[in-house]
């Protein structure tokens, strides 16, 4: 057997480049030097364009679609209308919420922007024209856009179509424009904490409407074969194979008909989870001309049609003793999701996992009831980088935190820790139903306090204070429920929310994984190599990942909600385990010892007691295809389904500091900490990464994104001149940190981290803006803190004076 | 169709004409006449940067410019950026330092840091993030791509002291 003398263990380890390595990206080889493959990129022969005639009107009757002067512009070959979709039945699609939302308006119009006709062409330019050839005319109806009045008795009815069902999917509703109504908690008892509580403190706090925004907007190219009746998309898709069943639900077509594929994805950020219109429409036209046909969103299709997220109108009420300990919650919430219900949520969970409200805290006793409504926006509700309704309920719990620390007269700092759930108490269940995994907040709390010099900077403050200055410290102890999740409890249109992994190993001791993921620039190609490396003892550079393929990749649920590393990544440490379990055999075999006198290291079985014998892997894998044991299948492949038995509960402590301009408003935000706990760290790099990345992000919707609608329904500017992405001017520096507190339930322990700093950034920027004005009697400031607004707060006050 | 127009132009050290429909916007011209997918577009209103390439020794948004108006120009596209095989100091930077995740910002705000270091051989940090604030990126938070280009810049100014 191989010579073990030629390195140190510790040379070994290093070569695998296996978990904890902050190895350099598989990924970017292709993307600097431009050879990335996102799906505009990609041209097949014959490839036709599509795009869509878009409503004017917020609320209208659709009273006739002209098509004749479209279809006489030269390179138009098809204009495609409801009516045309409808004896195939796609006029309609049904929505993952369980309600249906149109694929082009039928008879009516519920939102702007909304898709009334696809025009196909030979090009982009020839189906601009032709889109703007296309004349529908309108009757326009009565618009209802405030989400508080879409169920008084008088409000416009907006969906006629499901108006006689008391049900569209997520529970009895109670008007027209209701959708649903969901409880959680124990309202008695609440009711009684408050009642019977010292002190009691209610907060009216919203989440504006924004949107994920990613760099690439969503598309597709959708390619029938009339011939061997097989429909390939490729698309911009964050769940591949649960793309492929809902077109086989929609369309009919059997699903090893049907093959999705997501080449690059140029982030998605829950924008690109759902299902469109494009995508249906591209299909469509695909098996009407026969041709391959390409839907591309622009940007402002992008900003005002797919996906929004958040929309939360929020009334959070903490009740608590003296000293600040609460001893109840109670939140009331109502969602706005737009013109149909296509939030992306489990089905089971129509306000996702706002229930873990709690937050970090030890809460008694809670209640919380959400309702969602129709109002005439374009449809949606997704998660932008957060798992589902975690950073609402995050920004809840810790604007409200604040809030009582304020109304007490007790450091914010202090609060926290008199409130943390203690290390010893977990596995923690929570008064809203969940099992929390592991925490140790108050080590993180502290630490991140000693980092910033917290005791340094409150003294600062009250000097800047003294002298009429505005500075803002803000605290941000986040706890995150990621990883959906176990199928008792998650699904998506029935479908279990596992995920997968399957690991073929090559013989010269390389290896190709294959995953039900899909990254959009996470860097997958990378981690889930390293998970892999260091289970089975090849190194990373030696294993391909591959994701993305539904007619290779096994069925998974696809990438959001922070669920690739809790969910696939167990999926890979499991299967990756199940072949060191075969290889252990061969090398029993090989060493002609039994399998319990060998024992693994790094990347061979040795014999116990005599380290000199051994068996490395890369012998073993050309075994698994020679040298076998009598009776063992040749081979050395796996595929592990799993499912995951709880949650992961990632958390955080961030803390935020800004200076406030008295006379301009102007937010700098001079430091931003973040100490984020995923459990194991797979790559420090990549995890800092998303820490930065995640923060941008977060610092973008604190200070300046909200999708806005005037009282007619116009999209108040839905372009990069108008909605805020925040430029490397604008963008603080970060600084980062970690503590590691592993997952007891998850195979190598890790939790994951894409989405913390968006949940734990938001909260921490509002804290601190709102913590400058805290002496005022200020207790809370709506987002998004642009400095107009905060400019009126100042007036107000009059501390510009 | 609309009548069509010669341009001749040189993209990336390569001779190129064509015929075109007046109105083609470069980043079309780029990306579908000639198949260079590197440019992407982000926004088609001149606000993300994704599209930026280098015309006559400027960064220009391919998005907001005729294929016409470059007419007799020198392009340089991410597509050209690696001379001869061997990486531009710049995309190695941005390996090294993490400065890129989707990927799909990079090859403009790579082909604008190229610009910007000519422009500007030895920045400030500040200089960068002005240099490079015609640039969005979702992903990255910009911290390390402001540290790749230092890096570069670094090693560039390196090279040309040893010159
Ligand atoms: S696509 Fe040209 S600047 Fe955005
Ligand atoms: S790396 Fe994704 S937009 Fe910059």
């Amino acid at each position: 057997m191989s010579d073990i003398k030629e390195m140190s263990l510790e040379e070994r380890e290093a070569t695998l480049g296996g978990i904890g390595s902050a190895r350099k990206r598989k990924e970017d080889a292709r993307f600097i030097r431009g050879q990335g493959n996102y799906v505009d990129d990609i041209k097949l022969p014959g490839m036709v364009f599509g795009d869509f005639v878009r409503s004017a009107y917020a609320h209208a009757k659709i009273k006739s679609i002209d098509t004749e002067a479209a279809l006489a512009v030269p390179g138009v070959m098809a204009v495609i209308t409801a009516k045309d979709l409808e004896p195939l039945g796609l006029h309609w699609m049904p929505t993952l919420a369980g309600d249906v939302a149109a694929v082009l308006a039928d008879k009516k119009v519920h939102f702007q922007n909304q898709e009334v006709a696809f025009v196909v062409g030979a090009d982009r330019y020839a189906v601009s024209d032709g889109v703007q050839a296309v004349d529908v005319d309108y009757d326009e109806l009565p618009v209802l856009v405030d989400p508080r009045k879409a169920l008084d008795a008088d409000a416009p009815i907006l969906r006629e179509d499901v108006q006689e069902k008391d049900n569209v999917g997520q529970g009895l509703r109670r008007h027209p424009n209701h959708i649903f109504h969901w409880e959680v908690g124990d309202k008695t008892a609440t009711d009684a904490a408050f009642a019977a509580a010292a002190v009691t403190i209610k907060e009216e706090i919203g989440y504006p409407r924004n949107h994920p925004s990613p760099m690439e907007t969503c598309g597709c190219v959708a390619s029938m074969d009339a011939t061997n009746g097989v429909l390939t998309v490729y698309g911009t898709f964050q769940a591949p194979h649960v793309i492929r069943t809902v077109v086989s639900l929609i369309t009919g077509l059997s699903e090893n008909n049907i093959r999705i594929v997501s080449p690059d994805v140029g982030g998605g950020f829950g924008n690109k989870v759902g299902a469109y219109p494009g995508y249906i429409c591209a299909a469509a036209a695909s098996i009407v001309t026969g041709l391959p046909v390409k839907w591309i969103e622009s940007r402002m299709d992008n900003l005002s049609t797919t996906a929004f997220a958040r929309d939360y109108h929020m009334t959070g009420e903490l009740a608590a003793d003296e000293s600040g300990k609460i001893t109840a919650i109670r939140a009331n919430v109502l969602a706005d999701h737009g013109a149909f219900n296509t939030h992306a949520q489990p089905m089971k969970w129509p306000a996702g996992f706002f229930n873990i409200v709690t937050g970090s805290y030890d809460v008694p006793v809670g209640h919380v009831e959400v309702d969602g409504v129709y109002t005439n926006k374009a449809p949606g509700g997704v998660a932008y980088r957060c798992s589902f309704r975690v950073t609402e309920a995050a920004y809840l719990i810790e604007r409200l935190i604040d809030a009582l620390a304020q109304k007490i007269g007790v450091d914010k700092a202090e609060i926290r820790f008199r409130n943390f759930i203690q290390p010893e108490q977990f596995p923690y269940d929570s008064c809203l139903g969940w099992e929390y995994d592991s925490g140790d907040y108050p080590t993180a709390l502290k630490k991140a306090l000693e980092a910033v010099d917290y005791e340094g900077l409150r003294r600062e403050q009250k000097e800047k204070a003294a002298k009429g200055e505005l500075m803002g410290i803000g605290i941000a102890t986040f706890t995150e429920i990621v990883g959906a999740g176990p199928t008792r409890n998650c699904d998506i249109v029935g479908l279990g929310m596992f995920d997968s992994c399957e690991i073929r190993v090559h013989p010269t001791g390389s290896a190709i994984v294959r995953l039900g993921t899909k990254s959009q620039g996470q860097g997958h190609e990378t981690t889930f190599a390293q998970i892999v490396a260091t289970e089975i003892g090849l190194p990373s550079d030696a294993i391909t990942v591959e994701e993305g393929d539904t007619d290779t990749a096994p069925y998974g649920l696809g990438t959001y909600g922070s669920r690739s590393t809790p969910v696939a990544g167990a999926a890979c440490a499991i299967a990756a385990r199940k072949i060191r379990a075969k290889a252990q055999k061969i090398a029993a075999h090989l060493l002609e010892v039994g399998e319990g006198d060998l024992e693994w290291e790094v990347d061979r079985f040795r014999v116990k007691g005599l380290p000199e014998r051994a068996a490395t892997m890369k012998d073993i894998c050309m075994a698994a295809y020679s040298n076998l044991p009598e009776g063992m299948e040749p081979g050395l492949e796996t595929t592990s389904y799993y499912d995951p038995p709880n949650f992961t509960y990632p958390f955080g402590a961030y803390v935020c500091v800004v200076d406030i301009d008295r006379f301009t408003g102007e937010i700098k935000v001079r430091r931003f900490y973040a100490l984020d706990d995923c459990g194991t760290r797979i790559n420090p790099m990549v995890i800092e990464g998303q820490v930065h990345g995640g923060l941008a992000e977060a610092f973008a919707i604190a200070m300046g994104q909200e999708i806005v609608f005037d009282e007619l329904g116009n999209v108040m500017g839905a372009s990069f001149l108008d909605y805020f992405i925040p430029t490397t001017v604008e963008t603080p520096v970060w600084e980062t940190d970690h503590t590691v507190t592993p997952s007891p339930h998850h195979p190598i322990g890790a939790k994951g981290v894409g989405e913390s700093p968006n949940v734990g950034g938001v909260p921490a920027f509002t804290n601190a803006v709102v913590d400058a004005f805290a002496q005022h009697g200020v207790m809370h400031m709506p987002m998004p803190h642009t400095a107009w607004r905060v400019w009126q707060t100042i007036d107000e006050l009059g501390l510009n004076k | 169709m609309a009548e069509k127009t010669k341009i001749s132009l040189t993209v990336n050290g390569n001779a190129v004409e064509a015929e075109i429909e007046p109105r083609t916007l470069l980043i079309h011209f780029l990306r579908e006449h000639l198949n260079l997918t590197g440019a992407h577009i982000g926004c088609e209103t001149s606000h993300c940067g994704a599209c930026t390439v280098d015309l006559d020794g400027r960064s220009v948004k391919s998005c907001t410019v005729f294929a016409v108006q470059a007419n007799g120009g020198e392009l340089l596209t991410v597509e050209g950026m690696a001379a001869g095989g061997e990486l531009h100091p710049l995309q190695q930077a941005f390996v090294d330092q993490h400065g890129l995740q989707c990927g799909y910002c990079t090859p403009g705000m790579l082909v604008r840091a190229y610009r910007l270091l000519q422009e500007t051989p030895n920045p400030t940090d500040d200089e960068i993030r002005w240099g490079l604030s015609g640039n969005l990126c979702r992903c990255t938070g910009y911290q390390n791509i402001v540290k790749a280009v230092r890096q570069a810049a670094d090693e560039l100014g390196q090279k040309e002291a040893a010159e």
